[in-house]
């Protein structure tokens, strides 16, 4: 009796985890599910791909380069570091309407905004309103926004008319109201004191927006736009919006003057600048890839089962005989 | 070699966390050293004062091994000393328990790390599995690439900034003290940058996740209910859990004979006296006069000389022993007890043979009672009881195969009674009736009963003097003990009278043969060891069908290296083998394998250590190790009998040095079994009746011997599986996880800058990407157990570390590099210079790398979804649970400002990612194409997936359902290489025994597969892989179809 007990002492649980014999679902891939697999996601994708790429077709984007390379461009005098507050006009044509709401943006190329050394350089206690990193904020920052400014004519009957542009909601809502905070001190000048003005920078933080008091320091939205780094060394950042008055439906065609403090050199690491006008869809600019890409892998997916069809067919049927 | 590695692994982990400025050690390689303050030789002697008694005990520096102790006891008379030897049996080891005293007086002479299970704890040598080595190869290759990464990186990151504009952009100059660095510190510390950014390569965790797979993966040995033994209310016990993937690696199987293949519970048959034969009746009834049935060989009329004899034989046998009585009150052990009035008692002793002996004794009248006050009393014929004084007992030792009593008989004569295996005591015997006696032995040595001889010598008082001095100088000895007692023993036991010899039965264990069977299946060749005679063992191995009736038998023995040089023999059986072999091959092309022979080879021990000598001067000895390993690859099956313990040793470790490096596996059940269990990879212990050495020294012990076929077929099967796809899996996962951030550098100015946030690069192999591969890892199975057990040839799938192949690996980290650039391109054309939301705003370098990571996440966890082979409701929970943990850490990580940080750059990066569209349709399309390369090749592997519902038909009714969870990775490899394997060797094997029917049906399915070669065109690599499977075993099995010459 005693050795029976200590036989069912020893012995191992028996249930279904233990003994390795869980109820499993054991999926098969057979060719009566592979082949309708395959051509149901190959036509889906077809389906999205073109959708895609018919949208992305429709979007207008208009890109002028200003960098002043050529010596026969306005702006080619600005290209000497040596002028300050350089203004130069930049004259174009849009041959069509561009369709509302337009999205003007600034463009650089060449530019690495994601150079590590670059990306530490900047102090979030600082930027969300902690005054005590001030004066003494982290050792590396330093960082250098792009400070052109445009304004946009468009020449109407010899006159110019300037082209309202809004400059509200270009940053992430998060980080105009949320991550960056001015310093809780008024008037904002105070908070400054005894810091420099970063180099190429024409006004000071402070003074960036004197229209909007909202729109200074460290919550500018310029600035947050800027702050946002690129993920590529060239990329465009959105500048203004295009939506009032007579433009709420688009740029018309015509001719248009582009008037730009050129403050930010970019000759010698061999950038580019340039403004873009673009409109936007439901999925965002004008980028071809994604479209493309659906068609491409969606017919990959037709040509595979077809061919599985093929090699189901000759190698299945003759084997019945 | 492994040691290096694992080494490099240590210092190469060291070296990133110091680089990290982490402090942290990882755990150290001390452990490998520790064994050497062990290995400084037994000399110091020390001094132990024993109080209550006075007297000094010298005894020998602590050593690991139980079963060897030697001191000497100087016992103070009148302060006379008086000296007395102190050996293993002296020692009371952890657990004894007092029996048939009141109390004993006892010194602890080892205490602490000196005891022997502390000695025994630290010094049981490291085994490492294959599946470690290739992981460690692994290891070094990615080490490379890494370094090479850093390196091309640098070399870029300086090349590129030559032009001085790129090198210091105003927007980003260098701090004044970072310019005056030289360059080539500056180069350095950029190395060291890049090596940190991408040490994620090297999967850490993976250590972590092999050893806990391991270490829970075990318990499923240990709960198999199958290897549970319900009448010894044993089940399988895991000493180590390294080796689990070894079990599924297993080339050559060395089993001991006795009570491995056998029950090792005897019986006596027979024995023989001068030439009578005497059977007990099996019907015992107190006494049973030999003659009842006797046998045809029985004088008629023995003399009165063989009447001594044969009562001199019955005595001999019931003293020369070291069985003990054990009574019991209780009326329990019928089967075992003699009847002594009220109280029942029964023998024990470590060897089951002399319990048979001594209860065929009984039958045969002669009973031995009990040792009492060292006279030993036997009950005989006339129920008087005599007396013998037991004045020595020479113990058995493998070595010596033989162990001896001198007694003292009631009328004082004086008698050594000797007893032991037949090469053993007739060289050594100088009258009696040799001859007849020898025939008697061989013929019961043909039917598979174990002999052993017996005889005695009468000695003079004056004899008796002498071998009691030489005894007992030897057993005082403190150096080199065992080894002057054996030369006392050499010299004591000789000049015998031989007496007679027994022969007991060992019933073959349950299913051994059907094992024995499996494991050739499976591809195994099976080696039987033995101590025992050739004939007996032989009878055995036909018993459990290790030779079968059309089985070739090779012999290397000493009888036939007596008729020719050993040289001639080797060359004559290697020609044998050879030209056999080449035959075959052209046989099997013509598509006729019929008659093929498969060989199997006996060899002794003398022979043996005649193939082993270390070359000689003369012509080509040197070669025979090579020769001899020749012919024995050939051999399906090979039984070496006459064999010491070290012999065993030995044989294991020539097949584990030859050329192909074979994993070995050795099964036993005794303690002559330990060295080859440490010796080769798997060491398998019995639990059987010769205590619990084996098991004890064991990675593994199983019950019976039929579990190994579960153990092996089953479990190793599964684990290897499973830890392979575990170790390429995480490689995959980390180039998948750490290629883009390489090929990011490229587009920040080489700058370091992580691809990732901090937190992804931290919980992406601990926590987003871990547990669904340590689940499959632990209850993946990709083909239905009872089809494991029911085809072993499946086993041969796996051999030769298959999954673990150069061409498969490459295959893995070229997919992990594919979806790595598919990823990171992917996310890069759609980042081209355009918004991707629809109120036009930007989005930064952080939701570059977050959607990266995102697709990342779902496509490497996904391809483990493909991999999955058997979804239970774990495997469900884990994988999409994962994958939403990955989804709440995001939102929560980005959704809050987490006051700790010193950095809010992922705030609401994630949620204003998944606010856009293409964001959505890009990580779909990504994840698809990233798949899309697997999924194809899976789709091919099934190779024709037409035929797997064709297969299911038959296959339901073949195995009548059971072939219903039949997964599409059995029916891949079924018909691709062991459909063949079958088709060739089951015509061997299988058609001269038409008691098998059921490969047959299976044959006849596969040829309908036979023509899936044509398809494997399409699936260049995974041709490529079994190519050169094919080609390996091409010569054994031949090229049977077309299909073979991919």
């Amino acid at each position: 009796m005693v050795k029976e007990e200590q036989e069912s002492a020893n012995r191992p649980d028996n249930t279904a985890f233990t003994q390795q014999r869980l109820p499993a679902w054991q999926p098969i891939l057979s060719a009566g599910i592979i082949i309708p697999g395959f051509v149901i996601i190959g036509l889906t994708f077809i389906g999205i791909g073109v959708a895609l790429f018919v949208t992305s077709k429709s979007i207008q984007d208009m890109e002028i380069d200003y960098t002043g390379v050529e010596t026969d461009s306005d702006c080619y005098k600005c290209t000497n570091t040596d002028e300050k507050n350089c203004v130069c006009r930049l004259d174009f044509n849009i041959p069509t309407l561009i369709e509302g709401p337009v999205f003007f943006y600034y463009g650089l190329s060449n530019y690495f905004q994601n150079y590590r050394r670059y990306g530490v350089s900047k102090d979030d206690t600082q930027l969300s309103g902690d005054l005590d990193n001030f004066k003494t904020p982290s050792d590396d920052c330093s960082p250098y926004e792009t400070d052109d400014t445009f304004v946009l004519y468009q020449n109407l009957n010899g006159s110019n008319q300037e082209v309202p542009f809004d400059g509200k909601g270009i940053a992430w809502w998060t980080d105009y109201n949320v991550k960056y905070r001015n310093p809780d001190v008024t008037p904002l000048k105070d908070a400054f004191e005894g810091t420099v003005k970063p180099p190429f920078w024409s006004k000071p933080a402070y003074e960036l927006d004197p229209t909007d008091p909202n729109n200074n320091g460290f919550i500018n939205q310029d600035f947050l736009v800027w702050m946002r780094r690129a993920a590529l060394p060239d990329f465009r950042k959105l500048y203004r919006r295009i939506s009032q008055d007579d433009y709420a439906r688009g740029l018309p065609a015509g001719n248009y003057t582009l008037q730009i403090g050129y403050n930010y050199p970019v000759m010698s690491f061999k950038g580019k600048k340039k403004v873009v006008f673009s409109n936007v869809s439901w999925m965002g600019g004008r980028n071809e890839f994604l479209g493309i890409a659906y068609l491409v892998i969606g017919s990959w997916c037709i040509v595979m089962s077809i061919v599985m069809l093929i090699v189901y067919a000759k190698f299945k049927f003759p084997e019945e005989d | 070699m492994f040691e290096q590695f694992r080494r490099v692994a240590n210092f190469y982990f060291l070296i990133i966390f110091l680089v990290q400025l982490i402090i942290d050690t990882p755990t150290s390689p001390i452990t490998s050293g520790m064994p050497l303050c062990f290995v400084i030789t037994v000399t110091a002697i020390k001094q132990v004062e024993v109080d209550s008694i006075h007297a000094t005990i010298e005894c020998e520096q602590p050593q690991p091994d139980l079963y060897k102790f030697v001191g000497r006891i100087n016992v103070y008379m009148d302060n006379e000393p008086v000296a007395r030897p102190l050996g293993s049996e002296n020692l009371l080891l952890r657990g004894a328990t007092l029996k048939n005293t009141e109390y004993i007086y006892a010194v602890a002479i080892y205490t602490g790390m000196e005891t022997k299970m502390a000695l025994n704890y630290q010094t049981k040598t490291q085994k490492r599995s294959a599946v470690e080595k290739s992981m460690n190869a692994y290891l070094v290759v990615y080490l490379c690439i890494l370094i090479s990464k850093a390196l091309i990186n640098t070399v870029l990151k300086y090349a590129w900034q030559a032009d001085p504009n790129r090198d210091e952009p105003w927007y980003n100059d260098r701090t004044e003290p970072e310019r005056q660095r030289h360059i080539v510190i500056r180069a350095f510390t950029d190395f060291l940058a890049f090596m940190v950014l991408f040490n994620y390569i090297i999967p850490v965790s993976m250590y972590v996740t092999v050893e806990m797979q391991k270490f829970l993966g075990s318990y499923f040995i240990m709960w198999d209910d199958e290897m549970f033994d319900e009448e010894m209310g044993e089940r399988a016990v895991v000493n180590t859990s390294d080796l689990n993937e070894e079990l599924g690696q297993v080339e050559y199987v060395f089993t001991d004979k006795t009570g491995t293949l056998t029950e090792n519970n005897m019986e006596f048959i027979e024995c023989c006296v001068d030439g009578h034969v005497y059977v007990p009746d099996i019907i015992c009834n107190g006494q049973v006069m030999p003659g009842a049935t006797s046998m045809d060989m029985i004088d008629t009329s023995p003399g009165p000389g063989a009447r001594e004899h044969e009562e001199l034989f019955f005595r001999a046998l019931c003293l020369c022993h070291t069985v003990q009585v054990k009574e019991e009150e209780t009326v329990d052990g019928i089967k075992h007890g003699i009847h002594q009035g009220k109280s029942t008692s029964f023998y024990i002793s470590s060897s089951p043979d002399e319990v048979a002996l001594v209860e065929g004794m009984k039958r045969l009248g002669f009973t031995y009672l009990r040792l009492k006050d060292s006279h030993m009393e036997i009950l005989n014929r006339e129920d008087e009881i005599e007396r013998f004084q037991l004045l020595e007992v020479l113990t058995f030792d493998s070595v010596r195969r033989r162990m001896s009593v001198i007694v003292r008989s009631s009328t004082g004569e004086l008698y050594l009674f000797c007893k032991g295996a037949d090469s053993a005591i007739f060289p050594r015997v100088v009258s009696g009736k040799v001859e007849q006696i020898k025939a008697r032995v061989e013929h019961n040595a043909v039917e598979g009963l174990r002999t052993l001889c017996v005889a005695y010598r009468p000695l003079s008082p004056a004899q008796y003097q002498e071998v009691c001095h030489l005894l007992n100088g030897a057993k005082l000895a403190l150096q080199d003990r065992d080894k002057r007692l054996a030369e006392a023993y050499d010299v004591i036991e000789k000049d015998l009278i031989l007496l007679g010899a027994t022969a007991v039965e060992d019933r073959l264990q349950e299913k051994a043969a059907d094992t024995i069977e499996s494991l050739h299946k499976a591809g195994m060749k099976v080696w039987v060891l033995t101590g025992d005679k050739m004939e007996t063992a032989a009878a055995t191995c036909y018993a459990s069908k290790l030779f079968r009736r059309n089985t070739q038998i090779l012999e290397l023995t000493t009888k036939r290296t007596e008729e020719q040089s050993l040289h001639d023999v080797l060359f004559d059986l290697s020609r044998t083998v050879l030209r056999q072999i080449g035959g075959m091959t052209r046989d099997s092309f013509s598509g006729l394998s019929g008659d093929c022979t498969d060989y199997g080879l006996i060899i002794d021990g003398a022979t043996l250590s005649a193939v082993m000598r270390p070359a000689q001067e003369d012509s080509n000895s040197g070669n025979y190790k090579e020769i001899f390993l020749e012919i024995c690859r050939n051999c399906s099956a090979v039984l070496c009998c006459r064999m010491a313990p070290l012999q065993k040793a030995q044989i294991v470790k020539l097949i584990k040095a030859s050329k192909e490096h074979p994993i070995t596996l050795a099964i036993g059940d005794g303690a002559n079994d330990v060295s080859m269990i440490l010796e080769a990879h798997v060491g398998i212990g019995i639990m059987g009746k010769e205590g619990r050495q084996a098991v004890r020294n064991s990675d593994y012990a199983i019950p019976k011997f039929k579990h190994l076929k579960k153990m092996l077929l089953v479990h190793g099967h599964y684990y290897y599986i499973r830890i392979s796809e575990l170790v390429q899996y995480f490689f995959y996962k980390n180039v998948c996880f750490i290629f883009p951030q390489f090929l990011y550098q490229f587009f920040c100015g080489f700058s370091q800058q992580p691809l990732y946030d901090t937190a992804y690069l931290t919980l992406y192999n601990i926590s987003f990407t871990s547990l669904p591969i340590l689940l499959y890892s632990l209850i993946e199975q990709h083909i239905h157990m009872d089809i494991l057990r029911k085809d072993p040839s499946l086993y041969r799938d796996i051999a030769k570390n298959s999954l673990l192949r150069w061409p498969i690996f490459i295959y893995w980290t070229v997919l992990g590099v594919y979806d790595a650039v598919v990823m990171f391109f992917g996310v890069y054309f759609l980042f081209d210079n355009t918004t991707f939301t629809s109120n036009g705003q930007m989005f930064g370098n952080w939701t570059f790398g977050t959607l990266v990571f995102t697709v990342l996440v779902f496509t490497v966890t996904f391809k483990l979804a493909l991999d999955t082979h058997y979804w239970t409701w774990i495997n469900h929970f884990v994988i999409w649970g994962s994958l939403v943990f990955f989804l709440v850490f995001s939102l929560l990580w980005g959704g809050i400002i987490w006051p700790f940080l010193n950095y809010q750059r992922m705030y609401y990066v994630f949620m204003q990612m998944l606010s856009s569209g293409p964001a959505w349709l890009s990580i779909i399309l990504l994840i698809a194409a990233s798949l899309l390369p697997d999924v194809l090749k899976k789709v091919q592997m099934y190779a024709g997936f037409g035929y797997v519902p064709t297969l299911m038909d038959n296959a339901d009714k073949l195995y009548k359902g059971q072939l219903s969870e039949f997964t599409p990775m059995a029916s891949l490899h079924a018909p691709s290489k062991a459909g063949r394997h079958r088709r060739g060797s089951g015509n061997q094997r299988n058609a001269p025994n038409p008691r098998r029917s059921a490969p047959f049906h299976k044959k006849l399915m596969f040829t309908r597969w036979r023509r899936t070669p044509d398809y494997r065109t399409f699936a260049p690599l995974l041709a490529f892989a079994d190519g050169s499977r094919h080609s390996k075993q091409g010569r054994a099995y031949g090229g049977t179809g077309p299909g073979t010459s991919v």
